[in-house]
């Protein structure tokens, strides 16, 4: 009711101003130009690569695919570094000595990450249309980005958040990279998955980040391309499913890890990070 | 109805903004605090003294719903804190130590913000939240008013935490050494602060501080802690009755420089005037301060738990 009321005011108002502060932020921007420089980059080396037994632009097939790879990563990785660095810093805190402030912390998260998305998506998809040829978007593309782009966020989202509470220090959070660069390279993102051993495609189906790529370009791409596909299908419904399972298990998960971690939140938990941050040298 | 009941609930004076039970905290087989009572009325400012590791975070973080309790019972402002609701949390105020969090947000914009999860907690007496323009001239940052906080002084982001703990003008405030890093005159600005909000505002105050002079400027009443029990609850003067108050007496007679320790100093000095008279010069009575009667309390303390562990 009227808190919940709340929490979306103050959530949608938060979100909205760190929106505004990371496009004027010049090291922000950075982190919207450079993954659109080096995607363009790639896509524009692999221009003369063709689809394997087509004769379908490879770079056409990879931009798709790496929209979905950026979902998958503004919902896994820059949900729970965020999360990270606000618990590290007090952030968290402070909207834990705020009424309502929790609530409007996650909005105003859900909020800017969404934001950030967008943008990031536009930076890339944009330019990219001038880079390749063969990007078609009909009508039912317009409808599959109408579910599954914020499917994507219910999906991963929470699983980043659960994966922000696990993590500690935001100094050992890189380490998260290493086994999402090993699912992009086995979830077909670059290069057809069909190009794998069986198990490895089967690992790879388990994860949401095939899947996201495979609904990007199922949007994008002409349907004939559904045909290199693994079982010649855009697979529509297997998508929804995987991404379901997974948004039910984040849902489950990260509230009851959510509210642990609130819980042990205090200021002198916040003094205790903020001597092992100076203990590093250099930050 | 309710908004009466509750107007009404916030105009009872005798009522105990703060009543702490036997409180006690336990971490393994180590009791920070053991058997904590002490209550605080409205308007009052107490003092939590102690040394490190006595139990005074751990005290104002229990109050504060931040740590849930081992053992003993906990109020503030009626409710227990360990299941306070966000309307019971509108009523407090939480200075935080920051460090660098919002580090993007201005000060108008960043006190402006939180002042509106406030705004659904107004009641007849208390309109909420402190409008951010007002709030940031009571605590000086005028000129950073469209500062981005990254871009502030040690200084001037403590008064910032300060203005971020009262933007909702709480009932209850917690201050968790409030003017750690503080200049001087940092500090005396601080403390007209507190003045003003104790009695413009009837704010209850609880700080915790190691500086000694500002608990005895701030505080109404004070509590010292130490190995997770109080061992003294009163105001500053009342705790120098407590301690065996030897008085320094300093003179000079005939040139020479003489010093004297006693417990009546009045008597002391009758005395002396009458054997030596007119040869007394320079004569200095300093009491004892609360930072002696503080050194004392502990010693003893520390000498007391030595002798019984001892025992043991």
């Amino acid at each position: 009711m009227s808190a919940l009321r709340t929490a979306a005011r103050t959530g949608f108002a938060r979100g909205g101003i760190e929106l505004k502060q990371t496009l004027t932020t010049f090291s922000d921007l950075w982190t919207y130009l450079l993954p659109a420089v080096l995607l363009l980059g790639t896509i524009f080396f692999m221009r003369d690569a063709h689809v394997p037994g087509t004769s379908f632009s490879l770079g056409t097939r990879t931009l798709p695919s790496s929209f979905g790879m950026g979902l998958a990563f503004a919902g896994l990785v820059t949900v729970g570094q965020l999360l990270i660095v606000d618990r590290e810093d007090g952030t968290l805190l402070r909207a834990k000595a705020t009424p309502n402030g929790m609530a409007g912390y996650l909005v105003g998260k859900i909020v800017l990450i969404g934001g950030m998305t967008l943008i990031g998506f536009i930076i890339q998809l944009v330019p990219g249309l001038f880079l390749v040829d063969g990007l078609e978007v009909d009508a039912g593309g317009w409808l599959t980005l109408l579910w599954l782009v914020p499917f994507s966020m219910v999906a991963t989202m929470p699983l980043g958040a659960v994966l922000g509470s696990v993590f500690d220090n935001p100094r050992t959070w890189g380490l998260i990279m290493l086994p999402m660069i090993g699912l992009v390279a086995i979830s077909g993102i670059f290069y057809p998955i069909t190009s794998l051993p069986g198990w490895v495609q089967a690992v790879g189906q388990v994860f949401p980040v095939y899947w996201l790529g495979l609904g990007m370009r199922s949007a994008f791409l002409p349907d004939s391309l559904a045909a290199v596909e693994l079982h010649h299908s855009w697979m529509h419904l297997a998508t929804f499913g995987v991404l379901s399972a997974w948004a039910v298990l984040g849902l489950v998960l990260a509230p009851i890890i959510l509210r642990r971690m609130a819980r042990r939140e205090s200021g002198s938990a916040v003094a205790a990070r903020r001597e092992r941050a100076m203990s590093y040298p250099g930050r | 109805m309710t908004g009466a009941l509750v107007a009404d609930l916030e105009a009872s004076a005798d009522e105990r903004v703060i009543d702490v039970r036997d409180l006690r905290m336990r971490y393994g087989s180590k009791d920070v605090l053991d058997g904590v009572t002490f209550s605080a009325q409205r308007g009052e400012v107490l003092a939590l003294l102690g040394p490190n590791g006595a139990g005074k975070t751990t005290t104002i973080e229990i109050l504060e719903g931040f740590r849930m309790r081992s053992a003993g019972d906990a109020r503030v402002l009626g409710v227990d804190p360990a299941a306070g609701g966000e309307r019971w949390r509108a009523r407090l105020g939480v200075v935080l130590q920051s460090w660098r969090d919002h580090g993007k947000w201005r000060v108008h914009e960043l006190l402006h913000h939180l002042g509106t999860y406030y705004s659904d907690y107004s009641t007849a007496r208390i309109q909420r939240p402190w409008p951010a323009d007002e709030l940031i001239e009571v605590v000086g940052l005028t000129p950073q008013r469209n500062t981005r906080i990254a871009h502030l002084s040690g200084g001037q982001r403590r008064r910032l935490d300060v203005a971020i703990g009262i933007v909702g003008r709480p009932e209850l405030l917690f201050l968790d050494e409030p003017t750690a890093g503080f200049d001087p005159s940092a500090r005396r600005e601080f403390h007209e602060l507190v003045h003003r909000l104790t009695d413009v505002d009837d704010t209850t105050i609880l700080l915790t501080t190691h500086d000694l002079d500002e608990a005895e400027k701030l505080a109404d009443r004070i509590i010292i802690l130490a190995g997770g029990r109080i061992i003294a609850d009163g105001s500053a003067d009342q705790l120098s009755r407590q301690v065996e108050g030897e008085s320094e007496i300093r003179w000079t007679r005939d040139g020479a420089r003489f010093v004297h320790a006693a417990a009546d100093a009045t008597a002391f000095v009758r005395e002396l005037f009458k054997q030596y008279g007119e040869g007394i010069a320079d004569l200095e009575i300093r009491r004892a301060s609360l930072e002696d009667t503080y050194m004392t309390m502990v010693r003893d303390f520390e000498a007391g738990r030595a002798v019984s562990g001892f025992e043991r």
